[in-house]
């Protein structure tokens, strides 16, 4: 078998059954070296039981995981050079910061002396050094999810798993942690394998993102060729916002196809794989559509109201066979919002569009 | 999966805070009347003079006590020397409440932790198990349990029909009959405690140690029997205190030689071989040294947790 050595994680046609409920459904995954690895999906996709079963907490029912050539699979979690960040840090309560992040070197028979050394390094990495000394109940949130992260990378692990673990922190702290996490992955040279159902963070974050839905991966690929390149429905609407439309497909030739909006007007745009001719769904982004005159452009209908995001506002357009379209707008004095009720038309460029499958 | 809400246990408190002394007030007349009353008639009736054919005589005396710890000689005029009769008493009723406290915690703990780790409608239906001997007085339980154990009884005839052994083994007034007596007695107080202590318990913890390369062991003992500390000392101490001063199970398990404090203080008090001050003096004793180990065991807690 040719070896690659810069795979960090091989997951390979893993499945994993509980009683009769698939939560995995035969996954294979590539997890580089060195990388910022996002999971992202729904609650219930199968992310965190993926996440867990590498770590070795769920026993995988079929298939082989592989880290950096070794299978993994039915080793007990404490014999894997993996750790993990827990969703609710699931530090020890009855252990100080220092004890804390101390155990893991502990138990892998670092003496005291070179363990705490290490645990000072980590610490100061973190940002926690004047906290050494406190127990887990008297540091803030923010602070708790810091000595789980400390207590995680002390081990130096081959591939550092983290479970949701912005999920308990306010919107401010969130976006500050999200750096230093990014920078901390990049300073340590670690492969981070990241599960998140928030898609802001993954986009922001990662170096590449597995879309997971129903036990299944759905798109692989860097932040920007699931969001502009997405594979199939689920990834586009899941991804930011996108407009679904109803199309006929009428041709389809060198990636791209041929449609007819339910306007009547026809236009030929990239489609996904597995694209084929009769009904389908075009996805355009709402900053995509430009609003023109009454009875120009591609479709038409009234704008039907707004909502109002601060930097820009979102106009719903009812299109005249009923379907609704979102365009984002930008909220400045130069561009004119159409009122509520107003007669529009909506544009948009053919390659801003993507013919989509279910 | 996503994070609740931090708690606040405050928030409610002012609401309800007005209430607070008619709701203690029933509590404190029952407890104020029916313990401190007793015990200071107790301690009173410890330092008076012995009535023959029970009761007292209003007269300040020491000699209770000086039964208890000292040997006068038959006639009293001998020089004290220290009596061991009591102290021996004293020191079996200890070792064979901490024997059982031991039994308890060793089958209780695994029982609690089962228990807790069951899924809804079964934790409900194991514990609705644990407290049905409680629905048979003590006293028939106790008296079973003599029938069971007895050299011809079915316990040792099941084990020989069975080949397990070739002669019935003695167990009926020894001290292991009266250690599995309170054993069996106090069993419920040790599981549930610790029931209550183990369902507390975040599991992700475990998972967080494994995750650190600890082995079950280590994951037992350094981060579960940490965390459930509080359920397993409560437990022991339900079970230790009255297993101290029990007399159902010495009396009627143990027989004449096995004799512990709780059957000498009830003896005291009983018909006319009685002496009332005598028997409030070894209550008091019993008392104190139980007050001691909780203290001891308050101010452990206090200093862990400041």
């Amino acid at each position: 078998m040719p070896e690659n050595d810069n795979i960090a994680v091989d997951i390979q046609n893993v499945t994993k059954m509980y009683g009769a409920f698939t939560a995995l459904k035969d996954v294979n995954l590539d997890i580089r070296d060195n990388e910022f690895f996002t999971l992202l999906g729904p609650s219930g996709c199968g992310k965190t039981t993926l996440l867990r079963s590498i770590a070795g907490f769920e026993d995988i029912t079929k298939g082989a995981i592989v880290l950096y050539g070794q299978n993994i699979a039915n080793l007990l979690p404490n014999q894997r050079p993996v750790n993990t960040v827990f969703q609710q840090y699931a530090l020890f309560p009855h252990m100080n910061v220092t004890q804390n992040v101390m155990f893991g070197l502990l138990r892998l028979g670092q003496d005291k002396a070179t363990a705490k050394a290490r645990v000072g390094e980590v610490l100061e990495l973190v940002q926690l050094t004047a906290f050494a000394d406190r127990m887990p109940s008297q540091l803030s949130g923010g602070q708790q999810q810091r000595v789980a992260l400390a207590r995680a990378l002390a081990p130096s692990p081959k591939v550092l798993l983290l479970d949701e673990p912005l999920s308990a922190l306010d919107l401010k702290l969130r976006q500050a942690v999200r750096l230093e996490l990014q920078q901390i992955q990049q300073q340590t040279g670690i492969t981070f394998v990241f599960v998140t159902h928030d898609q802001e963070e993954a986009l922001t974050m990662s170096d590449r993102i597995a879309v997971i839905e129903g036990g299944q991966v759905q798109q692989v690929g860097s932040a920007r060729e699931i969001y502009e390149a997405p594979k199939n429905k689920f990834v586009a609407d899941f991804i930011g916002e996108t407009n679904l439309l109803d199309v006929n497909v009428t041709d389809l030739a060198g990636g791209k196809g041929s449609c007819i909006l339910p306007s009547g007007a026809q236009i030929t745009c990239p489609a996904a794989d597995g694209a084929h001719a009769g009904p389908g769904h075009l996805s355009v982004r709402p900053e995509r559509i430009a609003i023109t005159t009454a009875g120009g452009g591609l479709v038409q209908g009234n704008a039907s109201r707004h909502i109002y995001l601060g930097t820009d506002v979102h106009v719903e357009v009812t299109l005249t066979d009923g379907e609704k379209v979102t365009v984002r707008m930008q909220n400045s004095t130069q561009i004119q919002i159409p009122e509520v009720g107003q007669a529009v038309g909506l544009e948009f460029e053919a390659d801003a569009a993507r013919l989509l499958v279910d | 999966m996503a994070a609740g809400p931090q708690p606040t246990p405050n928030s409610n408190t002012s609401t309800y805070a007005g209430f607070g002394i008619p709701l203690i007030l029933p509590a404190w007349v029952i407890i104020g009347f029916f313990l401190v009353v007793p015990v200071c008639v107790m301690l009173i009736y410890s330092f008076l003079t012995k009535e023959f054919r029970g009761g007292v005589i209003w007269e300040f005396s020491l000699a209770a006590y000086d039964q208890f710890f000292f040997d006068r000689g038959l006639f009293g005029d001998e020089a004290p020397k220290i009596e061991w009769t009591y102290i021996s008493i004293f020191w079996r009723s200890i070792w064979q409440a901490a024997v059982a406290t031991v039994f308890c915690l060793i089958i209780g703990f695994p029982t609690a932790w089962f228990i807790a780790t069951r899924t809804g409608r079964n934790r409900s239906i194991w514990l609705f198990l644990i407290t049905i001997p409680y629905w048979v007085n003590l006293l028939i339980r106790t008296i079973s349990m003599k029938f069971l154990i007895r050299d011809n009884g079915p316990m040792n005839e099941l084990m020989l029909s069975s080949g397990l052994i070739s002669e019935p083994i003695h167990i009926i007034n020894t001290n292991l009959a009266v250690q599995l007596g309170l054993f069996y007695s106090y069993l419920p107080f040790m599981v549930l405690p610790i029931y209550a202590a183990v369902e507390r318990y975040n599991f992700a913890l475990s998972e967080a140690a494994a995750d650190l390369y600890a082995s079950r062991y280590v994951t037992l003992t350094q981060i579960i029997l940490p965390a459930v500390k509080p359920g397993i000392i409560a437990g022991c101490i339900l079970v230790f205190v009255p297993s101290l001063g029990a007399f159902l199970a010495p009396d009627l398990l143990g027989g004449a030689k096995n004799f512990m404090i709780g059957s000498l203080i009830e003896e005291q008090f009983k018909g006319a071989a009685g002496n009332w001050p005598f028997g409030a003096a070894a209550s008091m004793i019993l008392l104190s040294m139980v007050l001691v180990v909780l203290t001891l065991y308050a101010r452990q807690q206090t200093r862990e947790q400041g």
